[in-house]
């Protein structure tokens, strides 16, 4: 058992966003989140990769297994590509980049400061910072904004391959990446809010 | 944990990253006394000791929103909270990396300063003593405060407003520290508070800082 979800109910600014929620992401298993704007995806991912607690429910398997992607890549726009991937390799105790470079066709780039480079040249960098992380589970919070359909097709392999070597992905997104994997329609899972009718129930 | 030391130094001295804006603020302060006091040896003595400690606070405070707001809009922070580096260690390694920075030029240039206001013979090694001992306390102080203000927009007056007054302890045994040493007193006792504040900050308020961050962070 890779990722085990149980019950989980979580909440956005103190409001909760999605209730019963459960699933289970086996080792080669991709699983594809589906839903519409504002239902919870970036938290449920974020509650996922340890950011944020849930309200209740049980999460099995996540710690210290997770790579998590978001919108915002961490990338320092003085360092250069090599440098930004060094570092995050070294903070992951992994030690070689050059898998990384390769699969997202970087090497050309590898001199260059990452703030020279653009937006989808950054996006593909902060996807490749997922190759030297080493770990199992990758959650990816729309991880092709941005991207060309070549470089799509470059992530799409990235995570084929991934997953061939036994690791699991979580993805939220919205277009057709050509994986074998399973869709979660997160709409079913929206949390009704509280009724009302005990409103005055809070001043007691 | 290196590899964060290595990076945030490199960040520091690459074009933009701020190295030198403190040092620069503690020259023209401790510059500027002397034009505002006027040219009175004796009296730029007296208080040489309480312009330069006064002038190294500020000047460390003044880089202090840099210190996590950076990585935060940027989304470091969040990939370095899921990382396998505990956020005790990542915040107290970025308080090293502001006093190496900030702090230690401050600690440097401080003598040569000391000149401009006439401080006293005496009074040079123990200013050094005194600063190399309080400015770390200043650094880690700071980054409890710039993990409480991550997030905000413009957070930077209400981080001042937040730090300043925790820098106080550090500011009275330091300054009187430098100022004991320069009139040849007596200087064990706020010398020994200086160093238990520093040492007692260092060990404690990484955790709140991580705390406070992982807060933040949600």
């Amino acid at each position: 058992m890779m990722l085990r979800v149980q019950d989980l109910a979580i909440a956005r600014g103190g409001l909760p966003v999605l209730d019963n929620l459960s699933f289970a992401l086996e080792p080669g298993q991709a699983l594809i989140l589906r839903g519409p704007n504002g239902i919870g995806k970036t938290t449920l991912l974020r509650t996922l990769a340890g950011l944020q607690p849930p309200l209740h429910g049980l999460i099995e398997g996540a710690d210290e297994r997770v790579a998590y992607a978001a919108h915002s890549d961490g990338l320092k726009p003085t360092l250069t590509v090599t440098e930004n991937l060094q570092f995050w390799a070294r903070i992951f105790g992994t030690g070689t980049i050059d898998a990384a470079l390769e699969a997202y066709d970087l090497h050309g780039l590898a001199e260059r400061p990452a703030g020279s480079l653009s937006a989808g040249q950054k996006r593909r960098l902060g996807l490749a910072r997922l190759l030297v992380t080493g770990r199992p589970i990758w959650i990816l919070d729309e991880p092709t904004v941005s991207l060309d359909t070549s470089a799509v097709a470059m992530f799409a392999a990235a995570v084929r391959d991934h997953l061939k070597r036994g690791g699991s992905a979580l993805i939220a997104t919205h277009i057709d990446l050509g994986l074998d994997a399973e869709v979660l329609d997160l709409a079913p899972f929206r949390a009704t809010l509280p009724a009302l009718d005990d409103f005055d129930g809070a001043f007691t | 944990m290196r590899a964060l030391l290595v990076r945030d130094l490199k960040l520091a001295f690459r074009a933009g990253g701020g190295f030198g804006l403190g040092l620069a603020f503690f020259l023209i302060v401790t510059v500027l006394v002397p034009f505002s006091v006027g040219p009175q040896a004796d009296l730029l003595s007296t208080i040489a000791p309480g312009v330069l400690w006064l002038g190294a606070l500020l000047a460390c405070l003044l880089s202090l929103d840099r210190l996590l707001a950076l990585d935060w809009e940027d989304g470091t922070l969040d990939l370095l909270a899921t990382a396998p580096l505990p956020l005790e260690a990542a915040v107290s390694v970025k308080a090293l990396a502001h006093w190496l920075t900030t702090g230690l030029p401050l600690v440097l240039a401080a003598p040569v300063l000391g000149v401009l206001l006439s401080l006293p013979g005496p009074g040079y090694l123990w200013l050094v003593v005194s600063l190399a001992l309080g400015t770390p306390a200043l650094s880690v102080v700071g980054t409890f405060g710039a993990a409480l203000t991550v997030g905000l927009k413009r957070g930077g007056l209400l981080l001042s407003l937040l730090v300043l007054p925790l820098y106080v302890p550090t500011l009275i045994f330091g300054a009187e520290v430098a100022r004991r040493g320069a009139a040849g007193m007596e200087l064990a006792t706020p010398l020994l508070m200086l160093a238990g504040i520093t040492l007692g900050t260092a060990a404690l308020l990484p955790f709140a800082s991580a705390a406070v961050l992982r807060v933040n962070l949600r």
